[in-house]
């Protein structure tokens, strides 16, 4: 196996909100992900997935922000790397792709103007031949007609047309890391299914690295080699997909796959997870997804459990796992 | 865009035939009347009754209004009772120095303003912010005549550095060709000339300037901070962009919308007269003619200058909704 592009070990983030408290949003992530291989993290709004995904990129706030661990990519180190170094990195060698493509574009620039910045931007090349290569770019990404909608505004395209933009923008530098952040939930489903097929074709062809963040299994299943599992900020199961999707052993894992609907009807009725995301306790008292675990018992309280090699493979936290080859849907 | 300009224009007519016909009930309300004025301590009946008859003020309102309104249609204010003088010419031969006033002011409050406000906004929260904040809340809170007469006490009369009244060096000899004394400075390439026009603006210029200054700021900190947090910004700074860029493409244009809006209003309020600098510099504009034409009961000075700048008003604001196009392309598809 070849060494991996992006390697992120023990990363912390920690928020400093008002009245000094501390909100820990990414609480020791590690995971890696290698040329032409797609990579998963899933987790509800507010297991710090986004933000682990804006820190790799030196995107955050750079007031009451704090962060430690190392972002490598290529062997850089991007934690700590000054902001004028970061945008040499940023769009040039790792490019984003974000959720709402209506909000993501600048609405009074063409959706030329806002390609051929970057362009320009990175490969130094004269505004004529950007333009050659933006067109190039919408239709690479399948946009029919492109040097018309080099000139159009980003209202005057359809949703789906504009997550191709964005991720025409992205492509831009041919990156070689591209971290998509939940790109296909703000759009129609049936666009969803050819926005993946898009990105998946993109990581073929380029051999481009690609990080998934999503809260939604099914785009996970249908593009991802590997998935972590987040929640509370830390990792709470990482595997291969088939491995995860077979055999999940978390019981966050597990309430996540029981609320997917599945068209064969196999899980009888959705399961939803009990709870919010809000109901947790500090990792340092335990198990933050405890408060809301149909199998937690006194042995999850106390003490953090420690994320360690399952002997199948994957890592797992968890003391009191489901057991090997237990599926999620049966006996429902 | 066209149709919508004409029809903004051709909006105007029913805007002024209302104002003319508020206006004239409006300046025969007030008390006392030009025959007063004029005649002062000299005033008798007999002698009131007189001048009225002279200029027709003793005929039926609606008489008055209609003989008055065959003339403003061909553009002709009448004569002024006090002066002496064709209300258009007189007009036409002050509201340069005001369009020049307005603009030295306008110079400084957006020249300012902006970069004061998108600072702030960019230091949210440090004390460069509360500062801005601070500073602006004073701004607009400060009278014009007391800033007016501070600076002049300051920096014409301790430091002398600059004149205290006036538009020009009463030494100072100019052929107007537009009235405008920077335009006509550089018609006749006189740079003493020019920098003497360029002097005389700057005290009232700042005077005028202040409150706008102190609205600009205030807008544009709230406008940019709103942008700040929009997704195309971070889209932009995940483009790699330098953060020159991302501020000038991305936060500064789109943040300009209000900030366009409260430039306009403030243009058409300095245009509009601005009676108390032009009073304290003795700037001789159309705020200082206006104000002079109240006091006198001037009616035909009122009544023009008033619908002179009601027309001004209108055209200015016609111009802002124009650069909203410009500025953003979803007005001009609705």
């Amino acid at each position: 196996m070849s060494e991996p592009l992006l390697v992120v070990d023990d990363l912390h983030v920690t928020f400093q909100i008002r009245g000094g408290r501390a909100l820990r949003a990414v609480d020791g992530v590690s995971f890696a992900v290698r040329a032409g291989e797609t990579v998963g993290i899933v987790g509800e709004s507010g297991s710090g997935k986004s933000v682990t995904a804006l820190a790799i990129l030196g995107l955050l706030p750079s007031r009451g922000v704090t962060t430690s661990g190392s972002i490598l990519l290529n062997g850089q180190q991007l934690l700590g790397a000054s902001e004028h170094d970061m945008q040499d990195v940023r769009g040039r060698r790792a490019a984003m792709v974000f959720q709402d493509p209506m909000t993501s574009l600048n609405p009074v620039l063409t959706v030329g103007r806002q390609l051929t910045e970057t362009i320009t931007r990175h490969l130094g090349v004269k505004r004529e031949a950007a333009r050659d290569r933006a067109a190039e770019l919408l239709d690479r990404v399948g946009i029919p007609e492109p040097r018309q909608r080099l000139k159009n505004y980003p209202h005057q395209l359809s949703g789906g047309m504009r997550q191709r933009v964005m991720i025409a923008i992205a492509l831009a530098s041919d990156p070689a890391l591209i971290i998509a952040d939940e790109p296909t939930t703000a759009l129609d489903v049936t666009i969803q299914a050819q926005v993946l097929e898009l990105l998946r074709e993109v990581v073929r062809e380029s051999n481009t690295a690609l990080v998934m963040i999503t809260h939604d299994l099914g785009v996970i299943a249908g593009i991802c080699e590997s998935v972590n599992v987040m929640y509370s900020g830390r990792i709470v199961e990482s595997n291969e997909r088939h491995h995860l999707f077979a055999s999940p052993r978390h019981h966050y894992t597990r309430g996540l796959l029981a609320s997917v609907p599945r068209l064969d009807g196999a899980q009888g009725r959705l399961v939803p997870i009990p709870g919010s995301p809000s109901d947790v306790i500090a990792w340092s008292d335990g198990c933050a997804f405890a408060p809301r675990c149909p199998a937690a018992s006194d042995a999850c309280r106390g003490q953090a459990p420690e994320l360690v090699i399952s002997p199948e493979g994957g890592t797992l936290r968890c003391v009191q796992p489901a057991p090997l080859g237990m599926p999620v849907w049966s006996g429902r | 865009m066209i149709r919508f300009v004409v029809r903004r224009l051709l909006l105007l007519i029913p805007i002024l035939f209302g104002l003319s016909i508020l206006l004239f009930i409006w300046v025969r309300a007030l008390p006392g009347g030009p025959a007063t004025a004029l005649l002062g301590e000299r005033a008798t009946p007999e002698r009131i009754a007189q001048i009225n008859k002279a200029y027709g003020f003793d005929r039926p309102m609606i008489t008055q209004y209609l003989t008055y309104m065959k003339r403003v249609v061909r553009f002709d204010f009448g004569q002024s009772i006090t002066l002496r003088k064709d209300v258009t010419a007189e007009l036409v031969r002050r509201f340069p120095a005001t369009i020049e006033l307005s603009m030295a002011a306008m110079l400084f409050a957006v020249g300012v303003g902006i970069p004061l406000g998108f600072m702030a906004a960019k230091r949210e929260r440090t004390w460069f912010d509360y500062g801005a904040v601070t500073a602006s809340l004073i701004g607009v809170s400060i009278p014009v005549f007391f800033l007016g007469q501070i600076l002049k006490w300051v920096f014409a009369l301790k430091l002398n550095w600059l004149p205290t009244i006036g538009r020009l060096a009463p030494t100072r000899e100019l052929v107007h060709h537009t009235n405008f004394n920077v335009l006509d400075s550089l018609l006749a390439l006189d740079g003493g000339a020019l920098w003497d026009s360029i002097e005389h603006l700057i005290l009232p210029g700042i005077a005028l300037g202040t409150i706008p200054l102190a609205i600009i700021a205030r807008i544009t900190r709230a406008s940019v901070l709103e942008v700040l947090n929009d997704d195309y910004v971070r889209t932009a700074r995940a483009k790699g962009l330098r953060t020159s860029t991302v501020n000038r493409v991305h936060v500064l244009r789109n943040s300009m919308l209000p900030i366009v809006t409260v430039i306009g209003l403030q243009t058409g309020l300095l245009l509009s007269g601005a009676v108390l600098t032009e009073t304290v510099f003795a700037w001789g504009g159309m705020g200082q003619l206006i104000a002079g034409a109240v006091l006198d009961k001037d009616y035909p000075v009122i009544q023009g200058g008033v619908m002179f700048l009601a027309i001004v008003f209108v055209l200015v604001n016609l111009v802002v909704d124009v650069l909203y196009a410009f500025i953003d392309p979803r007005i001009r598809v609705s």
